[in-house]
């Protein structure tokens, strides 16, 4: 195999050459790769404390945090957090996402809505979402509404770039073919625009849920009284690194789970096309 | 631009009389078409009897696809008439569809769903797959049914998309260039599929060109022009010499582009 990633073109010729047993292999081999790595990161973090080379003041064990994440779950405090902090992180999304689609979708096909918000909303979207923190504490204190406020902020314009980027680019000719074909707006809306911005609309939610997560990373750090931000905070003031530790890995979790989620309904939305197809 | 056309051969219009009751003939009078300062087209007069095959031959610019927009009712002639005549009668835009020089088909559809497009809006779901499936078959692909587009080749996804220009029975066929982007092969596999199917539907076919043997292969009557006038109208012998190699077609095509390049030099 070269040094360049040719798996792309490989698929059709190499793969069958094979015997069906090598291949087994080969596949079982390629499925543990991308976990090769943060094993043996851990095990030389692990190392490193056994043998008291990394403070356990400045960075707690593997097998600390292990215990923290069993110690906090059968005390009920990391389920109740993390249920806490995901259904903010969804609420958000839900209400961010539904608006930045919506306006999405309006300015894509309607110039004159497109005329009315598109400058106002580019305006908005450079002011970097956080800096609205001291603002939103004033607004709404440290309540449910400030969370859900700045989680759908930030991610209502990467949804809303996308899915208007999305409409902008679906391809003319089809939907000059649709009009000659006799299609009514809404059908070449269903049929044409919709699943021709389906792919730069997924592309937005992807970001989207990157952004949601910050967000809900800083609000709840700042201003809480529970959830995942809330439990680090409250661990670093008692000086608990290995809760802290273990909440970022709950976000890292939490972050890859969103991740694999979005792109299953990639592969489902999308499997028309060559690229989303194996 | 020039205008070549074919009549139906006699011993064949017989048993397809039936389905000619459904294809449309068109009028055309003294049509003219600006855009602004742009007169596109001016004094086109063209009579096409139903189920007529008409080339329409010219080079690009010279406004054969705006006539074509017009006839699919897409724009207003500026000047001049344009009447449609059915067995339903007169003037009514009749069923007309489309076969554009790219397949155009929604890669997010099967090439069933894909065809289905053609029938239009609120057909009941058996029937649209009975007609599609037959429509399919008719284009030799009824095996491919249940793929996505992005697994054909550039020759099957024209023939999904005259498969979804057919499945409808349209009275007239406009066909937009629909060879232009096919290999020489696929192009004259094409042709004979063309052929095929307008002799068994019974349509009036208007195709839109600047290849000059193959419009003169398939068409009945053709007719060359520039700059939106006509300079030539041409009738073909009955029956068309269709088949590749022959003398006839060769002296066709020396007609119209002797035709299309001596109005452009004098």
């Amino acid at each position: 195999m070269s040094a360049f990633d040719t798996s792309f073109v490989r698929v059709g010729t190499e793969r069958r050459a094979r015997p069906a047993k090598a291949a087994r292999q080969a596949i079982s081999l390629q499925r543990f790769l991308p976990f090769l790595l943060p094993v043996v990161v851990i095990a030389a973090w692990q190392l490193g404390s056994s043998f008291g080379w990394i403070s356990t003041r400045i960075m707690p064990s593997p097998a600390a945090v292990v215990v923290a994440f069993w110690q906090t779950t059968i005390s009920g405090q990391l389920p109740n957090n993390i249920l806490v902090s995901a259904g903010r992180a969804f609420a958000g999304l839900l209400v961010g996402g539904s608006i930045g689609f919506l306006l999405g979708i309006a300015n894509g096909v309607s110039r004159l809505s497109e005329q009315l918000t598109d400058t106002t909303l580019q305006m908005l979207r450079t002011i970097p979402h956080l800096a609205m923190v001291p603002l939103v504490i004033l607004w709404f204190g440290i309540g449910e509404e400030s969370k859900l406020f700045l989680t759908a902020l930030g991610v209502l314009f990467p949804i809303y770039l996308n899915t208007y980027h999305g409409v902008r680019n679906v391809d003319r000719g089809l939907i000059e073919m649709g009009r000659v074909y006799g299609m009514s707006n809404w059908t070449l809306f269903r049929k044409v625009i919709f699943p021709g911005a389906l792919p730069s609309i997924l592309v937005g939610l992807r970001f989207a849920l990157g952004i949601m997560w910050l967000t809900l990373i800083v609000a709840e750090s700042i201003a809480a009284s529970s959830g995942i931000g809330y439990m680090a905070n409250n661990a670093r003031e008692f000086g608990m690194t290995d809760v802290v530790v273990l909440t970022l890995v709950i976000y890292a979790i939490l972050g890859k789970l969103a991740d694999v989620v979005a792109r299953a309904i990639e592969r489902r939305a999308l499997r028309w096309n060559p690229a989303y197809q194996n | 631009m020039s205008a070549i056309a074919i009549d139906r051969p006699r011993t064949e219009s017989a048993n397809i009389a039936s389905q000619i009751a459904s294809a449309a003939a068109i009028h055309i009078k003294g049509l003219e078409k600006s855009f602004g300062n742009n007169r596109v087209l001016r004094g086109i007069d063209l009579d096409i009897p139903a189920g007529q095959f008409v080339a329409v031959i010219g080079k690009s610019g010279c406004g054969k696809s705006t006539l074509l927009r017009i006839l699919m009712g897409l724009e207003e002639p500026s000047a001049g008439y344009l009447r449609f005549d059915t067995a339903e009668g007169s003037d009514a835009q009749p069923n007309t569809r489309i076969v554009f020089q790219e397949p155009r088909l929604l890669p997010w559809f099967s090439v069933a769903d894909n065809v289905a497009v053609g029938l239009g809006e609120g057909v009941p779901q058996d029937i649209s797959r009975r007609e599609t499936v037959s429509v399919l078959s008719e284009v030799q692909l009824a095996e491919k049914a249940g793929e996505w587009p992005s697994s054909l080749s550039g020759g099957q996804k024209q023939r999904v998309a005259l498969a979804r220009a057919l499945v409808s029975k349209p009275g007239i066929l406009a066909l937009d260039e629909p060879l232009g982007a096919l290999d020489a092969l696929t192009r004259i596999s094409m042709q004979e599929l063309l052929n095929r199917v307008w002799l068994e539907l019974g349509f009036t076919a208007v195709l839109v060109t600047h290849d000059v043997v193959g419009g003169g292969s398939v068409a009945d009557r053709g007719g060359g022009g520039e700059k939106g006038r006509w300079v030539l109208y041409l009738d073909v012998p009955n029956p068309p010499p269709r088949h590749h190699g022959n003398p006839a077609l060769g002296e066709l095509e020396g007609q119209l582009l002797a035709a299309i390049l001596g109005e452009t030099r004098s």
